[in-house]
């Protein structure tokens, strides 16, 4: 029935298909993005806005504690911004995949099913680097001057390692969430989750309680320490979180693997249910 | 070792909470057939193919796929089987070729052959055409179609086929029967699972019926519609006055004793020859002036099935066809 050869032996062993079978997930991924160009435009479009709203419309009412310009304070904030909010498209992803079949289909398949997952992550991971490239490109073009050199490398590193813990956040979600229409809420509860935070106003300058919880978020120790290495102004405050940006920045997306890389696991092994 | 079953369910159990979805469900499967499983909604259908095609587990019982333990041997399964329907899906974003491409080399087909084998199933489903369309813009038959295509790359022993046909329109519907024929004619199994008697008559050569988790009939499809009965005139009257009139008309063409229902105005009996008998009643009935609200031929459906084997209803509406 088949003139090609379908019963060739594998010459290969299970680490070779894992990752293999992970790098044709990637591709799948990437051919998206090359086939719907517009996504990548709206996952850009908002904090490029952003920082337009924000540099240009309220930038001269802004302060920075210490001082310094505000756009410069801003920028690395729009980049962990950009990191924090790809959760929703890795969840996006998930859920459209889970509910429509795609995944059965992959599960019903002799492929490693850790790669569906693995290979997910890995696509998140690079489209966050054009992202951050893009985003850069964009701050460059406004005036943004960072140092460059290592602390430049160790920056982009640190954000992409903010972005690597929230793959599993959106990997839980998606698999969590009902339908692909429920994963679009996700950026309500997103939007305020990044508010309160340092991406866009120093804690200091917030109400004592909203600061407190504004230095403890996550996000902000990415921020702070992105804002160090880069040497632009950082508009620290005196607690102990906000005096260890860079060993928090480096924490953080531990603790939240730890929690939800498991949960994550989980839910998938549950789909066997 | 399989002893020329391609599927042997034995006292399969799976229990979701306190909802028991198989509950002692046995089945056999010879090779190289279409073996229809035959059930309304929730009755265990969908459960049934997920744990044979170790997409869930099963909680008690034992199953072999092409004479592999489904469980102990969830991978090498994997290798030899073929699923599509209602919850296989293709990628909507990728176009037709990308989509059998990706499926190819997560078969582990390497590069080459799956492109060389893509182009030969989109030739085999006739899809040629819409090759480097993204699917997003394919038809629901076409889609259908690729989704089989992707079932059947590595050219599987068993396939299993959910609800293939759900949704489709008359003529997609009998797109897809043909391919299925095809790939029968080329030594596949299929296990099919649908609502409509009349798409295992089709194309089964044998049917389960499953009821509430169990198999509760195991026939030919002429055994099951001999069971039923075959098909049936049927006469809906304007008013009750009219009944006896029609019964009568109706007794004449048919080869069994009419039914009637007073609520529904309705008078319906068996016929063998069914366009003739159709034809005749018709034109007594206007030559003899009762008037009549509806008249049309009805093939026995699965809600006549069940309710010869169970005595109860299901809840799917019965299929009608060709109301004149």
């Amino acid at each position: 029935m088949s003139a090609v050869d379908l019963t060739g032996p594998s010459r290969h062993g299970r680490l070779y298909w894992l990752l293999a079978d992970c790098g044709n997930i990637v591709r799948r991924g990437l051919t998206h993005y090359q086939r719907q160009p517009v996504n990548i435009a709206w996952q850009l479009g908002f904090p490029i806005l952003s920082v337009l709203l924000y540099g240009y419309v309220f930038g001269s009412a802004m302060t920075v504690p210490g001082g310094g310009d505000y756009k410069d304070f801003l920028m690395p904030g729009m980049f962990v911004m950009t990191m924090a909010f790809g959760f929703i498209n890795t969840a996006t992803v998930v859920v459209y995949d889970s509910t429509k079949g795609v995944i059965d289909r992959f599960r019903s398949m002799p492929m490693a099913s850790s790669a569906v997952v693995a290979g997910r992550g890995v696509t998140d991971l690079v489209v966050a680097c054009a992202e951050l490239g893009i985003m850069m490109l964009t701050a460059l073009a406004m005036g943004w001057r960072p140092d460059g050199g290592w602390g430049f490398l160790a920056a982009f590193g640190l954000l992409l390692w903010l972005r690597f813990a929230l793959i599993w956040i959106g990997v839980w979600l998606g698999l969590l969430v009902p339908n692909p229409e429920a994963a679009g809420g996700l950026f309500a509860v997103a939007f305020p989750l990044t508010m309160i935070s340092s991406i866009f106003v120093a804690p200091q300058l917030m109400p004592d309680w909203l600061g407190w919880v504004a230095a403890w978020n996550p996000i902000s120790s990415t921020a702070a320490a992105a804002r160090e290495l880069f040497g632009t102004p950082v508009g620290g405050g005196d607690s102990w979180v906000e005096q260890h940006a860079l060993l928090m920045a480096g924490v953080w997306p531990v603790v939240l693997t730890v929690i939800f890389l498991p949960l994550a696991v989980r839910r998938f092994q549950r789909l066997s249910r | 070792m399989n002893d020329g079953y391609a599927v042997r369910a034995e006292a399969l159990e799976k229990r979701y909470g306190e909802k028991r979805a198989l509950d002692g469900f046995d089945l056999v499967v010879r090779e190289g057939t279409v073996h229809g499983l035959l059930g309304p909604n929730g009755a265990g259908k969908t459960t049934a193919v997920r744990i044979l095609s170790t997409l869930i587990r099963l909680d008690g019982g034992r199953a072999e796929v092409a004479g592999l333990d489904v469980t102990r041997q969830a991978r090498e399964v994997r290798a030899r089987i073929g699923l599509t329907g209602q919850y296989a899906a293709v990628d909507e974003v990728l176009t037709g070729r990308q989509n059998l491409e990706m499926f190819g080399r997560l078969f582990h087909l390497g590069g080459r052959r799956a492109r060389a084998r893509a182009v030969e199933l989109l030739e085999q489903f006739d899809l040629t055409d819409a090759a480097d369309r993204g699917v997003g813009k394919y038809s629901g038959g076409m889609r259908r179609r690729l989704d089989l295509a992707a079932s059947m790359i590595l050219a599987p022993a068993v396939l299993f086929l959910d609800e293939p046909t759900t949704g489709l329109d008359p003529r997609s519907r009998g797109e897809v029967w043909e391919s299925v024929r095809a790939l029968v004619a080329g030594g596949t199994t299929v296990l099919l699972t649908t609502q409509y008697l009349e798409e295992a008559d089709k194309l089964a050569s044998r049917i389960t019926v499953i009821d509430q988790g169990r198999a509760i009939a195991d026939d030919t499809p002429d055994g099951l519609k001999n069971l039923v009965g075959g098909d049936r005139v049927e006469v809906v009257v304007a008013e009750r006055a009219e009944l006896p009139r029609a019964v009568k008309v109706v007794a004449r063409v048919s080869d069994g004793e009419p039914e009637t229902d007073e609520d529904a105005l309705r008078v319906h009996a068996p016929v063998t020859d069914r366009v003739n008998a159709l034809t005749e009643v018709a034109r007594t009935l206007r030559d003899e002036g009762v008037r009549v609200e509806d008249i049309g031929l009805r093939r026995p459906s699965l809600d006549d099935v069940f309710l010869r084997l169970t005595g109860h209803r299901t809840d799917v509406p019965q299929s009608k066809e060709a109301s004149a």
